[in-house]
């Protein structure tokens, strides 16, 4: 499923909800958020909302959303939901798996 | 868990401080003596459907129930309904046990098509989430089912291990006992993805096959550091009651042997047998088809119910109405014990489940039951089942059973024409007494003999004597030897008329020569008679005579008196004549 954005898929006009789990103030958390933020300026700017949870303070949330490595990038909306393991050092694989490269390069 | 269960010599790894952590599962903390190690991790790998679940689940259910540990189940393949019906089918109640505090199972869904990964990672993610359930009961058990889901669903392999091998270290730090499943791999491969090189301690390798059409479970412990292990494949069985591990026979030969003797229900095989065999042994009755062994083997049920004494008669081959039905036409009227509660018959074909569920099922039935005296018949029907080695082992468990609740043994075996008594041979060591009727075909019928050919601690009769199905059960026949040896049958009563026609025989001329000796002494008696007769005549004849003699003799002395007076007187007148007629008289 893709989105388009000309013609809203989800009720929610196409915005992307995301959110991202750390553990703590690990030099991956801050790549992760670093990195995240850079991507969503890029290519959903205006239309994106980002939740981060530290796991370290919420422990159980963990079990709510199937975490079990940290970063994990969830994609809430639009669905399905998505997630998105690691620093996010990859750009292309974070469109990818955001599934905002088919976008771009859609008509 | 029954409590007659035999516990086999424990090791000594497990007094000498290597805390072993049971788990409950019957027959296995025998095998290792005690069970897991403490405080470390335990892989249990095997393929699907290996029972390498089950084993983590009563795990922790029994440390939970029964060892005072509560739990947590980190699952990665099922979801928490999918595990809990898994633990029900085990007769575990797994939301009632988290409901209670014991447990906390947290099925963690990966599902590897909606994951991306990129760039560096961690999984902190599951430390965070186990830790949280962890403290959650105060667990002191942790499962991981099945790990190695992580090394397919995260495309990056060097960060799972590492962080796998993190997360062992982890566990071993907080003390936790954990059993790890993982996935049977490749040939000679032990997992799939080598999760075997990070778990030290204790490695289990479950096994599912298939031989003969016939599905077996087998466990063997690949490594137990520290603490001695069989190296042997044991069969195991996962059950309505949990899993449950078979020792080979080291539990064997550790029963007290009874003194008492038993009847085995027939007076003259008693008297065989120098008063029946021991309480407590097993008897094997092995022979041919049609050779009674089922009926003997009912006789001895009988005689035990008779003695007021329970009884358990497993029939591999018949329904409990055959057996009533087909004992009564020899005068056993075995459906009086059953309707007294003393004698249960269960019926099952051998075929209907594999050896390790038939010797479960006998269990239960021996603990249901408690018999004195339990038949099996037959036990050559178990070979549809198995393989050799196999039945003979499984028997032997079975015998292991009986033996370790003191319950005298009664199985029959099948042997066929011309196989001799080779099939039975395999588990004739497992035997205290071992009868073997057979057949014997002469003048054109059948015969029953039965030969007792080994009663140990007996000095038994060496004789084959023939027995007989009566309306009143089975009657053993006393020994008639012919020019050919034991007579049986036919021959055996011909044999009997002979030599009474012989003994009448000589009988009869006696008799006969009695009465001509008789006869003989009548003749005697009658001629000594008429010879006395004959010489009192003679002696009569001669008394006359003397008297005539004597009367002559005094006539002739008055004569000659009369003569010497007239020659006195002619002498007086002269003459000669008077000497001449002297002389005449």
């Amino acid at each position: 499923m893709t989105t388009d954005p000309g013609a809203p898929a989800s009720p929610t006009d196409g915005t992307y909800h995301l959110r991202l789990y750390v553990a703590g103030q690990s030099p991956k958390s801050v790549r992760a958020v670093e990195n995240l933020r850079r991507v969503c300026e890029e290519h959903l700017a205006g239309r994106y909302t980002i939740e981060l949870v530290d796991l370290v303070e919420h422990p159980h949330l963990a079990r709510g959303d199937e975490i079990i490595a940290v970063p994990t990038l969830v994609r809430k909306l639009p669905e399905p939901m998505r997630r998105i393991i690691g620093d996010l050092s990859d750009t292309e694989k974070v469109l990818v798996g955001l599934q905002l490269r088919e976008d771009r390069s859609g008509p | 868990m029954t409590s007659s269960y035999v516990r086999p010599h424990v090791p000594n790894a497990a007094r000498l401080g290597l805390a072993k952590s049971p788990t409950g599962i019957k027959g296995f903390d025998e095998l290792t003596g005690g069970g897991l190690p403490s405080g470390r991790p335990t892989l249990v790998t095997g393929g699907a459907g290996s029972g390498k679940t089950q084993f983590g689940l009563e795990f922790l259910v029994r440390g939970a129930e029964d060892f005072g540990e509560p739990g947590v189940l980190l699952a990665f393949e099922e979801s928490a309904t999918d595990l809990a019906d898994n633990a029900a089918s085990l007769g575990f109640d797994l939301p009632a046990l988290e409901a209670a505090g014991g447990l906390v199972v947290d099925a963690v869904h990966i599902d590897p098509a909606e994951i991306v990964t990129t760039g560096d990672f961690d999984l902190d993610g599951l430390f965070i989430r186990l830790a949280a359930a962890v403290q959650s009961v105060g667990a002191r058990r942790v499962v991981l089912d099945t790990i190695e889901v992580l090394f397919a669903a995260l495309d990056n392999e060097a960060i799972v291990r590492a962080e796998f091998a993190r997360l062992l270290r982890w566990l071993k730090d907080q003390g936790l006992t954990t059993v790890i499943t993982g996935e049977r791999g490749r040939e000679g491969q032990l997992t799939r993805f080598g999760i075997e090189e990070y778990v030290s301690d204790c490695v289990i390798v479950l096994d599912h096959r298939v031989r003969d059409e016939l599905a077996t479970r087998r466990l063997r412990i690949v490594k137990y550091r520290g603490s001695s292990h069989g190296t042997n494949e044991y069969p195991f069985l996962i059950r309505d009651r949990g899993l449950m591990v078979w020792p080979l026979t080291e539990v064997a030969l550790s029963y007290g042997a009874s003194t008492e003797r038993v009847s085995v229900g027939v007076p003259e095989l008693d008297d065989m047998l120098r008063g029946g065999v021991y309480d407590g042994s097993a008897v094997l009755v092995s022979g041919t088809a049609g050779t009674g062994k089922t009926t003997l083997a009912a006789q001895a049920v009988e005689a035990a119910c008779a003695r007021g004494e329970r009884a358990l008669f497993v029939s591999f081959e018949e329904s409990p109405d055959q057996i009533v039905r087909n004992m009564r036409s020899v005068g056993i009227d075995l459906g009086r014990w059953v309707d007294a509660g003393l004698l249960r018959l269960w019926g099952e074909r051998a075929t209907a489940f594999g050896l390790e569920a038939h010797l479960d099922r006998f269990e239960q039935l021996l603990d249901e039951t408690t018999p004195s005296v339990a038949v099996l018949d037959s036990v050559g029907s178990l070979t549809h089942v198995g393989a050799g080695a196999e039945v003979t082992s499984t028997i032997s468990r079975e015998l292991d059973l009986l033996k370790s609740r003191g319950i005298t043994a009664m199985i029959t075996s099948l042997i066929h024409e011309g196989q001799g008594e080779s099939s039975a041979a395999a588990v004739s060591s497992l035997i205290d007494t071992w009868i073997l009727l057979r057949n014997s075909e002469s003048d054109g019928e059948r015969n029953r003999l039965l030969f007792v050919i080994k009663s140990r601690g007996t000095a038994h009769s060496n004789q084959v004597r023939e027995f007989r199905m009566t309306d009143n059960g089975i009657r053993l026949l006393d020994v008639v030897v012919g020019p050919t040896g034991v007579l049986t049958g036919s021959a055996r009563a011909r044999q009997v008329a002979e030599t009474g026609a012989a003994v009448a025989t000589r009988g009869a001329d006696l008799e006969r020569r009695r009465l001509a000796f008789d006869r003989r002494a009548a003749e005697v008696e009658a001629e000594i008679a008429l010879l006395r007769e004959r010489l009192a005549g003679q002696r009569a004849e001669l008394e006359s005579l003397a008297v005539e003699t004597e009367r002559d003799d005094s006539a002739r002395t008055a004569l000659q008196a009369s003569i010497a007076r007239q020659r006195e007187h002619a002498r007086a007148a002269g003459g000669l004549g008077a000497d001449e007629r002297g002389d005449r008289t």
